[in-house]
């Protein structure tokens, strides 16, 4: 049963997913984008991970899918009312598949290396404090790094906001 | 179909959480002071009544059946309340405004929301020709059935918690982020620059307020130490003295905090005076334009509910939940207690659309980002304040007191007055 709730799932991930990449329609793409990551929270759901879960419902699907959306409908050319594809290059072929090799290179190993620890019998207590604490102490350092990396990128947002608004 | 089917994913999750435990806890007799019977079985009565129904069934059924009940209860309950509030709303607006309000359907008007019912239910419903008509028909009801999906968290009384959940708060306004893609699909969908637009524009208004909501309840999840709405009620139980109760309103962070979250509340819901993404004068009614019939009592349907739940939330998190207010009154029943406050709260917000004239669309995202962003993150500072100084007795409670009110009470005057200096005050030369 729980198994097959886990393929139920991963098929809604990743079928989701697929379906987004072969749409046309980048609006439509990015709501099967949003059920995608409804399906992570639902994963997250099933491993039990619930503040996990509602915390992916409430970044992604409450915040990331809007900005998506916005600099869908606000960056495109008004012309053109759905995406046009080029035609295939051997170039364009080429350099997408290097990119995939470099990330696969750099994921694959991380996913090897990494030991997934046995589960405990009982379940562990969830305690915002001790959430707070893991978050703040343990893995303070990834945090800071992330918050940096997400200033960054905001302050790129603003100037090429501000750039397009000098230009017109 | 596929939200359809993401919906099976989160329903079939919730119940394939264990409730059972919680259910059957419950049901066991609770422990009350002496001369308090009358109360624990006025208490338990709506468990009682639902156990007279399904006691016979073997267990598996027996859940599933209990389950039921709660959700059909949850359903019919505040799907009435709905229709009430319509016909309250526009007889307290008739009555500020001077006028009757509805008053010739029934008696005094009161099966005016039966009538309105019929009427969205016969009419015609119709789609624009160039419409997604997928998205144009699921918008609604992503968004009606995310507004349902909250009120599974709310204690609505001493053993009335339809889930219970570790991270119940957090489940809360998740369920009620996702509300805003609906509100984008029904623009989208429509094929109607107003309609897009006044979508962009809900977004905008809605991910704005969505900050100042969640970094209100901060500091109270600070002071239960729990996201569990049931731990926050427990947390604010008993008296000060009989009298004064431990609600969360009554400390300076809790207040503060209860002020911002009613404020982004009306805004989340679309109220007045921020209910621009609706208000016909807006962009023509904006993604409600190319809706009729049952479509558009369905978004108003969700604005209720939205509303109920997000006033049964600020109940729980800030006024004590199902908590009396003094210590003599508690033979009353604790699901009247959530009730009265419950309601007291949506009077309220229809006293402000009364009296409020509606923001500009400006005026409303300053509001936002430059007043109540600020005030909700100094309130973070002063809700960690309070919670480290709870140990505090004697003469140092009142320094306790006075640094909190002076980080509560400081900010918003600097804020307000930095706000004011280059906008108020205002001349108004043909009013």
């Amino acid at each position: 049963m729980s198994t097959f709730a886990l393929g139920t799932i991963i098929a809604l991930i990743l079928g989701s997913a697929a379906v987004a990449l072969c749409l046309r329609r980048l609006i439509r793409s990015v709501l099967l984008f949003v059920i995608s990551w409804a399906g992570i929270a639902a994963f997250y759901l099933w491993a039990g991970a619930e503040f996990l879960a509602f915390a992916q419902v409430l970044v992604y699907i409450g915040a990331v899918s809007m900005v998506t959306l916005f600099a869908v409908l606000l960056t495109r050319r008004h012309d053109q009312p759905d995406l046009v594809i080029e035609p295939p290059a051997r170039s364009r072929a080429a350099a997408g598949v290097t990119i995939g090799a470099c990330v696969a290179a750099v994921l694959i190993p991380a996913i090897l290396a990494t030991e997934f620890p046995a589960a405990s019998a009982t379940a562990p207590t969830f305690s915002v404090r001790q959430l707070g604490l893991d978050l703040m102490e343990q893995h303070g350092v990834v945090l800071l790094v992330v918050g940096l990396i997400l200033t960054v990128a905001l302050l790129g947002a603003v100037v090429l906001a501000a750039s397009k608004e000098d230009a017109s | 179909m596929s939200p359809a089917v993401w919906f099976g994913e989160v329903g079939a999750s919730l119940l394939a959480m264990d409730w059972t435990p919680a259910i059957a806890s419950k049901l066991a007799p609770t422990v009350f002071p002496t001369g308090q019977t009358e109360s624990a079985f006025a208490e338990r009565l709506p468990l009682l009544l639902r156990d007279a129904v399904t006691g016979s069934l073997p267990e598996p059924w027996r859940w599933l059946a209990n389950s039921l009940i709660a959700i059909v209860a949850i359903i019919v309950i505040f799907a009435s309340l709905f229709a009430l509030l319509t016909l309250a709303e526009r007889k307290i607006l008739g009555r500020v405004q001077n006028r009757p309000g509805p008053n010739r359907t029934g008696w005094g008007g009161i099966l005016q929301p039966l009538a309105d019912g019929i009427k969205m239910l016969t009419k015609e419903d119709i789609v624009p020709a160039a419409a997604d008509r997928l998205l144009h028909f699921l918008a609604p009801v992503v968004l009606l059935a995310l507004s349902i999906v909250t009120f599974a968290v709310i204690p609505y009384g001493r053993h009335l918690v339809p889930v219970e959940l570790d991270a119940a708060v957090l489940y809360f306004f998740a369920a009620g982020a996702a509300t805003e893609l609906a509100i984008f699909m029904a623009g989208w969908a429509s094929r109607n620059k107003y309609s897009l637009l006044a979508a962009m524009r809900a977004l905008a208004q809605l991910i704005s307020y969505e900050l100042p909501l969640l970094l209100a309840f901060v500091p109270v999840v600070m002071l239960a130490g729990s996201l569990a709405t049931t731990g926050i009620v427990a947390a604010q139980g008993g008296w000060l003295g009989g009298v004064l109760p431990h609600w969360h309103v009554l400390t300076p962070p809790g207040f503060a905090g209860f002020v911002i979250f009613m404020i982004a509340a009306l805004a989340e819901s679309n109220r007045s005076p921020f209910d621009l993404p609706e208000a016909e004068s807006e962009l023509i009614a904006g993604h409600l334009t190319e809706y009729s019939g049952f479509k558009y009592a369905l978004f108003f349907m969700a604005e209720y509910l939205g509303m109920c739940a997000l006033s049964g939330m600020a109940v729980t998190l800030f006024l004590g939940g199902w908590h009396a207010p003094l210590a003599a009154l508690e033979f009353i029943p604790s699901y009247v207690w959530f009730a009265v406050k419950l309601l007291a709260l949506l009077l309220g917000f229809i006293w402000i659309r009364a009296t409020f004239p509606r923001l500009r669309i400006d005026q409303l995202t300053r509001l936002a980002w430059k007043f109540l962003v600020p005030l909700a993150l100094i309130n973070l500072l002063t809700g960690g304040f309070w919670v480290l100084t709870t140990h505090w007795t004697g003469g140092m409670l009142v320094v306790r007191w006075a640094i909190a009110l002076v980080l509560v009470v400081g900010p918003f005057l600097a804020l307000g007055r930095q706000f004011q200096a280059r906008y108020a005050p205002r001349t108004y030369r043909y009013a």
